[in-house]
């Protein structure tokens, strides 16, 4: 009932919005195409910035009201040059993108179709109420003035023949509310065949997503590998190095010098006790034993125990995730959890980890000040690359006042149920 | 004193069966993998067993969770668990069940053959032997809250060789006082974070890391 209300109700918004405005952009379109020279060539993409607005207004609405998701299919905008080369590549660019035609078609589309479809979503619905209103006594004045309204089929001409209709309006008010949410959703996807990328274009920007991810992905690889390359140069390396320069002294002051010997020997231990401290943190750097051991949900419980806020954890994990999976997704929240540490100010600190159609969804969220900003180099943008390599997405919620919301969704399958 | 041995690793468990026999231990059993481990603790009940955490065939975490599994056959089954990293974690879950016997310790303390030995014993005698490490990860979290702020520095020394599991003897010994100033110190530590004195070393242990985690 109050979703036929409803939709009915956008279907009315919908068609009033689509008659004038689709109406009017389309005429822009092709009178400014047709002038192509001198004015339509300055004017044209004005146009179609407009038609575009529009069009994505349409899309979010779409989403919004009539829950079809379409995706925006236009070509990223290129860098333009100065003067009349920049106009006449900003030309180019409306006039080559297949999408700009689908608008156009779709506006015209709109204004007919939508328009129709939207308005019959509103009148079937209140045709119903407009039979009662007839059997309430408005029949008797259009008869008395000499009319006779014809409702549907049923001449009305006296009280019997109004309640007859008030009948019959019923039937209009049940089969209207139960249409009109699905003319609407018809509308839309007829909107959607048009609006949204083309196979072809999706394709497209698949491979532009993917190429981007990529080499983020390698750039954040050779950056570790470096990394790591330095760590063990620096550390355990030359730990060693000194190791086996103290044994060959040790060797040589054997008989000359026990007592030095000796001396070394403890120097000697303890670098190697060092160097095995190193290789243990540089070990959970790259992948902590515990993640290899127990998944990601001991894995977190342990960066918890760790932190030194308090934390709570909340694991719903039927099984093992895939390994590269993993590790972003530990990696994520332990950047997450010290951000909170260092800037949030925050006492507690909720973790849930759940893994629902096929996404894994990880939830972090403190009681601190707020006011994060992913674009503020917080470290949340590194994050968001490396999810990015999976697919994955990254949202913040952090108002100024708190609380901060952190949310994580990555596709990913289970693997092995544990034990 | 039979000892039921896992290590995968050839060299690190052919030397750890030599430390061990130089230190009169018999090896009862001496096994690379988790279901050989399981079948070894079930059935030779050995005095203590020296346990790796991660052991094939899966490289997990088998050498855990077979001493886990047959500390719940046996309760108070003694344990050494070693292990290339420490893991809070792990000490509350071998912990967990309050019968003591347990030992959770970093490879790298085998260097020290002694203390290594005395660990051993220790854990077979029903004690406890945390690694330093996990101690002070738990006190370098817990070091700004209340009360175990409230701890001098001196306090805070005891504290990490009472968790390890030393006696007071043992501690006076450590850091060169008199055991009566170790008796002082631990009772204003016992005092600080309200736990019920007791003469038993494992049950200090316990109530230590107790607070700790639930901390």
């Amino acid at each position: 009932m109050k979703i036929g209300l409803l939709s009915a109700v956008r279907g009315l918004a919908l068609a009033l919005l689509a008659l004038p405005v689709s109406l009017v952009l389309f005429i822009f379109s092709v009178v400014f195409f047709a002038v192509t020279f001198p004015i339509g060539f300055l004017t044209f993409p004005l146009v179609v910035g407009l038609v575009r607005a529009y069009a994505n207004a349409r899309r979010r609405l779409a989403h919004a009201w009539f829950g079809v998701e379409i995706k925006e299919p236009y070509k990223p905008r290129p860098r333009f040059r100065r003067g009349l080369t920049g106009l006449f590549q900003r030309y180019r660019w409306v006039v080559a993108d297949p999408a700009t035609w689908r608008d156009v078609l779709w506006l015209i589309l709109d204004a007919t179709a939508g328009f129709v479809l939207g308005l019959i979503a509103f009148v079937l619905p209140m045709y119903g109420p407009y039979g009662w209103v007839l059997a309430a006594g408005v029949w008797k004045p259009i008869v008395d003035a000499g009319g006779g309204d014809w409702y549907t089929f049923i001449h009305v001409m006296n009280q019997d023949d109004a309640n007859k209709a008030a009948m019959l309006g019923v039937v209009y008010a049940v089969i209207g509310l139960w249409l009109a949410p699905r003319l609407t959703r018809a509308s839309s996807l007829l909107s959607r065949g048009l609006l949204a990328p083309t196979r072809e274009r999706e394709l497209q920007l698949r491979v532009a997503h993917l190429t981007e991810t990529r080499s983020d992905a390698l750039d954040t690889q050779a950056a570790e590998l470096r990394r790591i390359e330095r760590d063990l140069h620096d550390g355990a390396q030359a730990r060693l190095v000194a190791m086996g320069m103290s044994l060959g002294t040790i060797e040589h002051l054997m008989d000359r010098d026990p007592e030095r010997a000796r001396r070394l020997l403890t120097e000697a231990r303890e670098s190697s006790s060092k160097a095995l401290t190193e290789l243990r943190d540089l070990v959970r750097g790259i992948h902590p034993p515990v993640l290899a051991e127990r998944g990601l949900g001991d894995a977190v419980r342990a960066l918890a125990m760790a932190s030194p806020l308090r934390t709570e954890v909340s694991v719903e994990l039927p099984g093992r995730l895939d390994a590269p999976v993993e590790s972003a997704a530990y990696f994520a929240v332990s950047e997450v959890l010290t951000n909170a540490a260092k800037h949030s100010g925050a006492q507690r600190v909720w973790i849930d980890i759940r893994h629902e159609d096929g996404r894994l969804r990880i939830v972090i969220t403190d009681d601190g000040r707020g006011g994060a900003d992913a674009a503020g180099g917080t470290g949340l943008r590194g994050i968001e690359r490396r999810l990015g390599t999976f697919d994955g997405v990254l949202a913040l919620s952090s108002p100024v006042g708190g609380p901060t919301m952190v949310t994580m969704e990555l596709p990913c399958v289970m693997t092995s149920p544990r034990r | 004193m039979r000892v039921v041995l896992a290590e995968d690793l050839f060299l690190l468990r052919d030397g750890l069966i030599r430390l061990l026999e130089a230190y009169d231990f018999e090896i009862a059993a001496a096994v690379d993998n988790g279901p050989e481990l399981t079948r070894a603790l079930l059935t030779l009940k050995p005095d203590v067993a020296v346990v790796d955490v991660r052991l094939p065939p899966s490289f997990t975490d088998e050498g855990l969770q077979a001493a886990l599994h047959a500390r719940r056959e046996f309760p108070g089954l003694p344990v050494l668990v070693l292990s290339q990293h420490v893991e809070q974690l792990y000490a509350r879950e071998l912990l967990a069940d309050g019968s003591g016997g347990v030992g959770y310790l970093l490879k790298d303390r085998v260097f020290d053959a002694e203390q290594f030995v005395d660990a051993v014993r220790r854990v077979a005698a029903g004690g406890t032997a945390m690694d330093p490490q996990v101690i002070s990860q738990l006190l370098a979290r817990n070091a700004r809250n209340e009360p175990l702020g409230g701890l001098t520095p001196r306090e805070r020394e005891v504290l990490e060789l009472m968790a390890e599991g030393r006696s007071n003897a043992a501690i006076a010994q450590r850091l060169v006082i008199t055991e009566r100033a170790v008796a002082k110190h631990t009772s204003n530590i016992f005092g600080k974070l309200n736990l019920p004195p007791s003469d038993d070393d494992n049950r200090r242990v316990l109530a230590v890391l107790a607070f700790l985690n639930g901390g």
